[in-house]
């Protein structure tokens, strides 16, 4: 592998750019100036952002099953141009990754693209039916090393199952990720419940429903002191609960998406199902609950949610639309637009919330890694004044369902590194 | 005026157009032996129904050949629609046979709007017959008729709308269709079957909400009594049908409540005993009958507004 | 709907008939009317129908000098022709006007149409379509109070209050004080070739 000297870089945005040497998977150098080794690829970043590679909890990958939406190679591909080194694919494929030989087939699909550090998802119960714990420890120990278990798109919705996962995966050093929507509040749900679902005449999506979960979820997980993750939290009422169980201790993590963290209901009116997602887009006071608890630490990281959906899936009427949005490569602009340029995250936060934390929640030694010596070269490179328009067919993903079509944000992520090896440079992937 | 989707929107000129349209084929039309005007000879209107409604298709279907437009029936049953073909390559199909207008039953809310964004550039109208719980343009069109009819001009009239009006897209297009037209409406029904989010209507000062009809009877100028699905009766939105009825069923004693001039009003089908009592269904300040009647003129009204007049673009297509 | 009114007189126009005139006019086919149908004879009575929006007016104002010549009340009414014209497509959508019948219909009457400007002839060609499908009248004969010519069908009027050669671009505004400000009739040079009675 060749070096890499990436010239005049600010680390996590700040003080007076340097010169990083990149050499043998790790950070070699940091150094005010550096004379580029022989035969070393020479980055001019020209005073750009250098932040650890981010790390997303929250992927649809796609496959196996539906290979014409997603696969692990255009997935990863749109990992890496979104200044992603590793991510986290959702067990909800077809056949479901419940099993050690699933999870496996995913882990070695994602080695043999190469372009980011695919960590498969365990299904929490078989099937995902949430009727019978799937084999955990069988998956935790496999050569998929599965960290971390969800029946995402389906809420482990029986008390007595999610006790047990619980208390099970304290054995594994794994973590239940849960889908947060009671079944029984949310039969037929299509929009998030309030005035904009009432008079479009879409069945309402209460923020109960979430919240009901997330308050039972973080007491049975102090109950039996386990470590709970909630997944895309989406409403104020869910930051209020987890504020109350992380102050009395309980180990709980939250994730954001993106979309929750810019776009509301509001949208709804077009009909248009790309808008449409799962928890729905909530009201302004929803996100900005949200942004303040993101900067507050009180939910944890920005995860993607990146749920790509063949056009026949999506361009139908709202009703019978797969819930989901892309996600992957917008995820740092969003978070600039809507954290960044506000003043409610620095560099240096993002760097936690879309690196550090997802990767301390995840269990990954090697990512999410300070900017220092020794330390592994797995890196995003982030020009904070580049501003992009954004067109789904563009999108590395085979699909293009992204709700930002058309949209021009801020925030360009110009390289991303994998322990050493350049995976994407200025918007082309290698 | 390329579509016609919902009534939210729909401004006072255009709708009193519409409605003194309907006014003016009513009329023609009255004691002739032969109804049937050349207006849109040569028209072509598709009638697209996912949900079985046959009042409502034939009153379009009528609608249609009295103004002798070509009137072709596509129901889910027994073509490309049942066999999975999506509702997009299915209209897009339509359009492309020739279709000026297709006419819309769906159970997605928001289906007609989306018919019509994959329409947006093709010259065929789509004309909402019901998406989902979303509104019911024509409905609430022929019932502003019949009241116009027995009450005059609805300026500060009083409509009482009771039942389930969460789940019902023809309360949801009167609410905007009275009140544009200046009146105003309460809606009725326990409160798990009344959308009590809607601030912005409320905040309006033109909607709202009670959960007392019998309170609310005496100052009604008329009472609109809507369809409980019978699919409501199983989830737990009321304890029982009978119960359901003796608070918020409109029975003899509860009719004579209203004033003498107040009009009954109910969009069909009725659950009768239940909804509403034979007695008074069929008396004489009941409108249930002129409803159906006027429903016709309307929609003629709607197709003639469509398919009679140059298109928004200005091309003769 | 409200009738449009016709604007006051512009620069660019000239008065072909004054509010006397109007009146004159009217009286005369009036008399021509009862002496070609027999009116007060043994023979029935005509029925004038009107055509929307000034036909109607018209229609009123020949029926009353009628009676009052002859002492024999004429029927009266209006026949809107909008559902049944052919160039409902070219333009955007017009409201309908009123039908009013008079009580005994028209089967087998004598129906005289009343207009105010005869033109192309494709207003009376709607006109004759309406009728058929209201009923069977023994004849038609068509009044107008000018003729301005251009016809693009084979139709002619029997009573014609002023014949008034035009060019294609020209428009002949009749101004009646029921729906307009006073009586009268203008020659207007239109801008807009689709203006006027067509």
């Amino acid at each position: 592998m060749t070096d890499v000297l990436i010239s005049g870089a600010k680390l996590y945005g700040e003080g007076d750019p340097v010169d990083v040497l990149l050499s043998g998977g790790v950070i070699a150098a940091i150094e005010p100036r550096i004379t580029p080794p022989d035969g070393a690829e020479v980055i001019e970043a020209d005073g750009q952002v250098l932040l650890p590679g981010f790390v997303d909890l929250h992927t649809h990958l796609r496959e196996p099953g539906r290979e014409d939406a997603e696969t692990v190679a255009t997935g990863s591909e749109a990992a890496a141009l979104g200044g992603y080194t590793a991510v986290f694919a959702m067990a909800n494929t077809d056949p479901v990754a419940d099993n050690a030989v699933v999870v496996e087939h995913v882990r070695r699909a994602g080695e043999a693209v190469g372009l980011v550090d695919v960590h498969p998802v365990g299904a929490v119960t078989v099937g995902l039916k949430g009727e019978q714990l799937a084999e955990l420890g069988t998956m935790a120990n496999s050569r998929a090393q599965v960290r971390m278990f969800s029946d995402d798109g389906h809420c482990v919705h029986d008390p007595l199952i999610m006790r047990r996962a619980l208390e099970y995966t304290r054995a594994l050093d794994a973590v239940v990720a849960q889908h947060a929507e009671e079944p029984r509040l949310t039969v037929g749900a299509q929009a998030h419940e309030g005035e904009l679902a009432a008079r479009l005449g879409l069945a309402g999506w209460p923020a109960a429903a979430e919240e009901a979960i997330v308050a039972r979820d973080c007491i049975l997980a102090r109950h039996v002191d386990a470590k709970l993750h909630v997944c895309h939290v989406s409403t104020k009422g869910t930051v209020d609960v987890l504020r109350w169980a992380k102050e009395r201790g309980t180990q709980v993590s939250a994730e954001v998406t993106p979309h929750h963290l810019m776009l509301t209901d509001e949208r709804l009116t077009s009909y248009d199902p790309v808008n449409k997602v799962n928890p729905p887009l909530r009201t302004d006071a929803d996100t900005e609950a949200l942004r303040a608890a993101l900067a507050e630490g009180v939910v944890d990281c920005v995860a993607t949610d990146h749920a790509p959906h063949a056009p026949q899936d999506k361009d139908v009427e709202w009703q019978a639309a797969r819930p989901g949005m892309l996600g992957l490569q917008t995820a740092l602009s969003v978070v600039v637009a809507t954290m960044v340029r506000p003043g409610l995250l620095t560099w240096r936060d993002v760097a936690r919330v879309m690196s550090e934390r997802p990767a301390e929640i995840g269990r990954l030694a090697d990512h999410g890694r300070p900017l220092e010596v020794g330390e592994p070269a797995t890196l995003a490179l982030v020009d904070p004044d580049r501003e992009w328009t954004v067109r789904g067919e563009e999108l590395a993903s085979i699909a293009a369902n992204t709700p930002y079509e058309g949209m021009t944000l801020p925030g360009t992520v110009t390289a991303t590194m994998l322990r050493g090896r350049i995976t994407q440079l200025d918007g082309k992937v290698r | 005026m390329k579509h016609l989707l919902s009534t939210e929107g729909l401004d006072r000129d255009t709708a009193t157009a519409l409605l003194d349209t309907a006014d003016e084929l009513k009329r023609t039309l009255l004691g002739r032996e032969v109804r049937k005007l050349p207006t849109l000879r040569g028209r072509t209107v598709i009638t697209m129904f996912y949900e079985n409604s046959t009042r409502t298709r034939v009153s379009f279907e009528l609608a249609g050949k009295w103004m002798s437009a070509d009137v072709v029936n596509v129901s889910a049953g027994g073509s490309s629609v049942g066999k999975g073909e999506s509702l997009r390559d299915t209209v897009l199909t339509l359009s492309a046979a020739g279709a000026d207008c297709v006419i819309v039953r769906h159970p997605a809310s928001g289906a007609a709007q989306r018919l019509a964004a994959w329409l947006a550039d093709t010259p065929t109208s789509v004309v909402n017959a019901g998406d989902g719980m979303h509104e019911h343009p024509t409905q609430a069109l022929l019932d502003a008729a019949t009241l116009r009819e027995r009450l005059g001009p609805l300026e500060g009239r009083r409509v009482v709308i009771v039942g389930d009006v969460l789940h019902s897209r023809v309360a949801r297009s009167n609410v905007h269709l009275l009140t544009t037209l200046g009146a105003e409406v309460v809606l009725v029904g326990p409160p798990t079957l009344v959308p009590t989010a809607l601030t912005s209507w409320l905040e309006s000062n033109r909607v709202r909400v009670s959960f007392d009809l019998d309170a609310e009877l005496p100052t009604a100028d008329a009472v609109m009594m809507l369809r409980v699905q019978a699919e409501r009766m199983h989830g737990a939105f009321f304890p029982s049908a009978r119960e359901y009825s003796i608070s918020y069923g409109l029975n003899a004693a509860r009719a004579a409540l209203l004033p003498e001039h107040a009009v009954v009003m109910h969009p069909g089908p009725m659950l009768r005993g239940m909804e509403i009592a034979d007695s008074v269904a069929d008396a004489a300040n009941s409108a249930i009958v002129e409803q159906v009647r006027n429903g016709v003129h309307v929609r003629m009204a709607v197709l003639y507004h469509l398919l009679a007049a140059q298109s928004p673009a200005g091309e003769v297509a | 709907m409200a009738p449009r009114t016709r604007g006051a007189t512009g620069p660019a126009e000239r008065e072909l008939l004054s509010a006397g005139d109007v009146a004159r006019t009217v009286a005369r086919i009036a008399h021509q009317i009862i002496e070609k149908t027999a009116v007060g004879s043994s023979e029935p009575t005509p029925v004038l129908l009107g055509i929307p929006t000034r036909g109607a007016p018209l229609a009123a104002r020949l029926a009353e000098r009628i009676t009052e010549f002859s002492g024999t009340q004429v029927p009266y009414g209006s026949i809107d022709v909008t559902l049944y014209r052919d160039d409902l497509r070219r333009r955007p959508p017009r409201p309908l006007e009123l039908t009013q019948l008079p009580e005994g219909g028209i089967e087998d009457r004598i129906v005289i149409l009343v207009d105010d400007v005869l033109f192309s002839g494709r207003t009376i060609r709607s006109a004759l379509d309406a009728l058929r499908d209201i009923g069977r009248p023994r004849a038609v004969q068509l009044a107008v109070l000018v003729d301005r010519g251009h016809r693009e069908l084979p139709i002619r009027a029997d009573y014609v209050g002023k014949n008034v050669p035009t060019s294609r671009r020209e428009e002949v505004a009749v101004l009646l004080s029921e729906v307009d400000d006073r009586d009268a009739v203008l020659l207007r040079a239109a801008a807009d070739e689709s203006g006027g009675e067509r």
